[in-house]
């Protein structure tokens, strides 16, 4: 009678046994196998939108040069995380895609090491370069830039505005629920405004001479800021910036027509395709004196700073990630302009594409130090704060800035 | 003719019982359940084996010995008669083992160190990083082609500079300029006594050759030249160097001195720090911080206050809500109570963190169906008034709570004897009376264990608070990334993952602050609970 449930325990106690035993074989396990002689192999991380491309490079990675390519496939969102907290314990990856301003965080970890270009550095858009460099260093091997510009509905707009005032009437000529959208949402979207923000001659952090960004700058609370703020509560007071409308609402609402401007990256744009709409991308109109800056956000390739494969990885990044052809498949799949100047003269040919690059051409890279931290936590709060009139937006704006400071201070 | 005492008689028929014991027992299980017991038995061996091998190549002393244990005590578990008890409950002590008491020892750990950003590996690492971001490339300098050579296991680089000077060098002995060297389109590829390495030789040791240094001139401050892919050299200068004696670190543009002085990082004398440092244990640090510095603190008791506030009113409200209808559809006279039965318990079918994203859309304030169909359009901040917000979350977790608390107050309901009502009315007592007196102890003494554990559901109710308002809205004003709706679970997420300086640290001690306070709960409610059976 003691038998007859037995099965089922150890069946229990086994998988319990298996648990302990991967457990085992996970603290460090992975070590080894790339120390074993004339098979080198090279752990990629990559999304699932880039795996598919980066499998043929892999491929023919893999017959010229013997190195064998391991790709993993991995939430973009989750990346930069499980880069930093799996990269000290020796089961990162070799390489990993990612977006530049991660950059500041894997430096601060040390999960990252520099890469040497040589002169292949100037085959590159300079943004790209910047935006990968931090602190003198060149750390990844940028392969797409994006930034948002002026989507416009051709019908309902059919010349691009000429000013912010332009486009607002603009707008509201057209008859339509919104005069124009941005995406905002409860706690603001800084990231969308601060193109608006920057015609007014508030930049958040001040630039050194080789135009990375110098954290001990903070020009955020300066006099443009404030005229900013003052502009954000008149907007907020008219209705034309509610922070309703989020990402998928501002898209849903553009794409079935309620608006002929979407301030939007390259991301939106196949949906508004496949609805039907007949598209422009203008540069975003300035409602300050200067012009109107977005961010450009630059995506590469890192290499871990615990990789042992470090000539391997450097001659894929730098001779196979960083050519025309593998370039130009990227920008295929993600729509995204190519950091190789020569790709992206390429992809110009595409008309969307070309207008994007040119706002990009104006555009600012996002600071990749990690100060910017401390701004995210605060900017948008407060930013949805002005806009929805709790409080005179000068006072709002200065206090952030003050905290701002006083948070960068701390770290 | 019985010549056998009654003792002998006795002792044989004992060993007669327990042979037939034996026989049953066997009968009873059958060939079958053996074979399988042993073979299961022998998989679990076979893993337990494997991890013990891959261990001690491994090193790793203590997860051997924990392998070595648990398989020992299950072969014994198993294969010895009887101990019928352990038999049932080794398993599940193994899971707790693993699952609850690792998971809590080691969150213990983490929560005396300053595991988080700038302090996530060794101090081996932190210097590693350090020196390896601290190489510089000399401002214009030329890219030099480059051959790895190799003589008697040790490498040198052939380095050809663009104005064609060939030279050799290695580790140890600088460049020095070589004449003689073999050329192939105006790039030395090979000389006398070495032999040169190809890409594929270049790749099995390309740990040493990138860590090579290969030093220009006598003088170190002229830089050394380094390849990133073993076919170009470069030359670099480090700004920062590691004196491993004094374990300081230094920069050799300003000359400042960085030594280790016991706060997991590099710090100089005016309280610099360089980044990365590494982490290294800091006692109570995390707990005092959580208790005494005010931009913390601050927040922490609000948001202490509002997870019990909310817990509570969680729970008390699906219960409320949950008997009444319990009641109402237990009643005889009320019709169509199966199909009323099924409708209620719809949103119990629903998963909890997407009822939660259907809520924050329904509640939005200018495009949600609340305010558009129900108030008329009326543009009220469901999600984003910092009261309205705290009373959304608690209305929709008591439409995703009322159909459990609605079952398992049907279900005692029914449990309860006729009888007893029956009796009560014939002794003159309203129905109120009746429920009051009589229902609602019998009901609470079955419920109260189901309501302990909703509490502590609801205290760690992630899910909807995240899904609902992500602990929304903020009040600019505060320091900490802390919204009015955050519970401390949320809390403990926003400090360990949102945002852009992780601190893993703080955030364990936050668990195991909650972690004590639900305890403590628990087994509070749980004597209260002892009380109530009582009354039976």
């Amino acid at each position: 009678m003691t038998v007859k449930k037995n099965p089922i325990l150890a069946l229990g106690a086994m998988t319990a046994v298996a648990a302990l035993a991967l457990t085992g074989c996970s603290s460090g396990g992975s070590d080894d196998a790339s120390e074993k002689e004339g098979s080198t192999t090279l752990t990629v991380w990559v999304d699932a939108d880039r795996a598919p491309v980066l499998k043929d490079v892999a491929a023919a990675f893999e017959d010229e040069s013997g190195i064998n390519v391991k790709l993993v496939q991995k939430d973009f969102g989750k990346i930069q995380e499980q880069f930093v907290q799996q990269v000290p314990t020796g089961k990162g990856p070799d390489i990993t895609i990612g977006a530049h301003d991660w950059l500041g965080d894997f430096v601060t970890n040390g999960v990252v090491q520099p890469i040497e270009l040589g002169d292949t550095a100037s085959d590159f858009q300079d943004v790209a370069i910047t935006a990968m460099s931090y602190d003198g260093q060149t750390y990844g091997v940028p392969y797409s830039i994006e930034n948002i510009a002026l989507l416009r509905n051709t019908e309902l707009a059919p010349e691009a505005p000429t000013s912010y005032d332009d486009m607002v009437q603009m707008g509201t000529d057209a008859g339509t629920e919104f005069p124009f959208l941005v995406q905002v949402g409860e706690e603001s979207d800084p990231y969308h405004l601060y193109p608006f923000q920057t015609s007014f001659g508030a930049p958040v952090f001040g630039t050194n001479e080789d135009g990375s960004y110098n954290s001990d700058d903070l020009q955020i609370g300066n006099d443009g800021g404030i005229e900013f703020a003052n502009w954000l509560a008149e907007q907020g007071a008219a209705g034309l910036l509610p922070t309703t409308v989020d990402g998928d609402i501002a898209k849903e609402k553009f794409v079935s027509g309620d608006s002929p401007f979407l301030i939007t990256g390259p991301w939106n744009v196949s949906a508004a395709e496949e609805a039907g709409i007949d598209l422009a991308v203008d540069p975003i109109p300035a409602p300050g004196s200067e012009a109107a800056q977005p961010f450009v956000g630059v995506q590469g390739f890192y290499i871990s700073a615990k990789s042992k494969n470090v000539l391997a990885a450097t001659e894929l990044l730098t001779n196979y990630i960083g050519t025309k052809d593998v370039q130009l498949e990227l920008y295929k799949v993600g729509n995204r302009a190519p950091a190789l100047t020569a790709a992206f003269e390429e992809a110009s040919a595409d008309p969307i594409t070309a207008a994007f690059g040119e706002v990009g051409a104006n555009g600012v890279p996002m600071p990749n130090i990690p100060e910017m931290g401390a701004v995210w936590q605060y900017w948008g709060v407060t930013e949805a704060d002005i806009i929805n009139g709790k409080g005179d937006p000068a006072e709002l704006w200065t206090a952030m800035a003050d905290e701002i400071q006083s948070a960068i201070d701390g770290e | 003719m019985s010549t056998q005492t009654p003792q002998t008689r006795s002792a044989r028929e004992l060993r007669q019982r327990r042979r037939a014991r034996q026989i049953a027992e066997h009968a009873s299980g059958g060939i079958l359940p053996i074979i399988i017991k042993i073979a299961l038995i022998a998989v679990v061996d076979a893993i337990s084996l494997f991890a013990l091998f891959v261990a001690m190549t491994h090193g790793q002393w203590i997860v051997f010995a924990v392998v070595l244990v648990i398989a020992a005590v299950v072969n014994l578990v198993y294969f010895k008669r009887g101990w019928l008890p352990a038999k049932y409950l080794t398993p599940g002590l193994i899971f707790l083992l693993i699952f609850q008491v690792f998971v809590i020892g080691y969150t213990g750990y983490i929560a005396f160190t300053n595991y988080g950003t700038g302090h996530n590996s060794t101090k081996e690492d932190a210097v590693m990083a350090l020196v390896q971001s601290a190489q510089e490339r000399v401002p214009d300098s030329p890219a030099y082609d480059l051959t790895v050579l190799e003589q008697l296991g040790n490498y040198s680089f052939l380095v050809t500079a663009p104005d064609g000077t060939v030279s050799v060098g290695d580790d140890s002995t600088p460049l020095s300029t070589v004449s003689g060297a073999e050329m192939s389109g105006g790039v030395a590829v090979g000389l006398t006594g070495y032999t040169s390495l190809d890409f594929a030789d270049v790749l099995e040791h390309q740990k040493e050759i990138a860590a090579m240094t290969v030093q220009i001139s006598d003088d170190p401050n002229d830089g050394a030249l380094r390849t990133p892919d073993g076919s170009k050299a470069y030359l670099y200068i480090s700004t920062l160097e590691y004196d491993e004696a004094a374990g300081t670190m230094t920069d050799t543009k300003t000359g400042t001195v960085y030594s280790d002085t016991g706060v997991g990082a590099f710090t100089s004398e005016s309280g610099e720090q360089l980044m990365p440092g590494w982490s290294i244990n800091v006692g109570l640090e995390n707990f005092t911080k959580a208790f005494t510095e005010q931009s913390i603190r601050g927040p922490l008791l609000s948001v202490t206050i509002w997870t019990f506030v909310f817990a509570l009113l969680s729970v008390l409200t699906t219960f409320a809500l949950g008997l009444f209808l319990a009641i109402v559809f237990n009643d005889m006279r009320m019709k169509g109570r199966k199909l009323y039965r099924v409708v209620m318990i719809l949103p119990y079918a629903f998963p909890g963190f997407l009822g939660a994203l259907v809520w924050a859309g329904l509640l939005n304030r200018d495009f949600g169906f609340v305010n558009d169909v129900l108030f008329g359009g009326a543009a009220i901040p469901w999600l984003t008034n910092e009261w309205l917000a705290k009373f959304s979350i608690v209305w929709v977790n008591l439409w995703l709570g009322f159909p459990y608390m609605f079952l398992v107050c049907t279900g005692a309901l029914q449990s309860i004897p006729d009888e007893l009502t029956e009796a009560a009315t014939v002794d003159g007592a309203k129905p109120f009376a009746v429920f009051r007196l009589i229902k609602l102890p019998l009901l609470l003494v079955s419920i109260a264990p189901l309501l302990i554990s909703a509490f502590a559901f609801n205290f760690n109710n992630f899910n909807l608070i995240y899904m609902l308002t992500q602990g929304g809205p903020r009040d600019a004003g505060a320091g900490i990334n802390v919204g009015a709706t955050d519970i401390l679970i949320s809390m403990v997420y926003k400090v360990a993952f949102d945002g852009a300086t992780s601190d893993y640290g703080l955030a364990s001690a936050f668990s195991l602050i909650i972690f004590v306070v639900v305890s403590l709960v628990a087994i509070i409610s749980f004597k209260q609970t002892k009380s109530l059976e009582d009354l039976n």
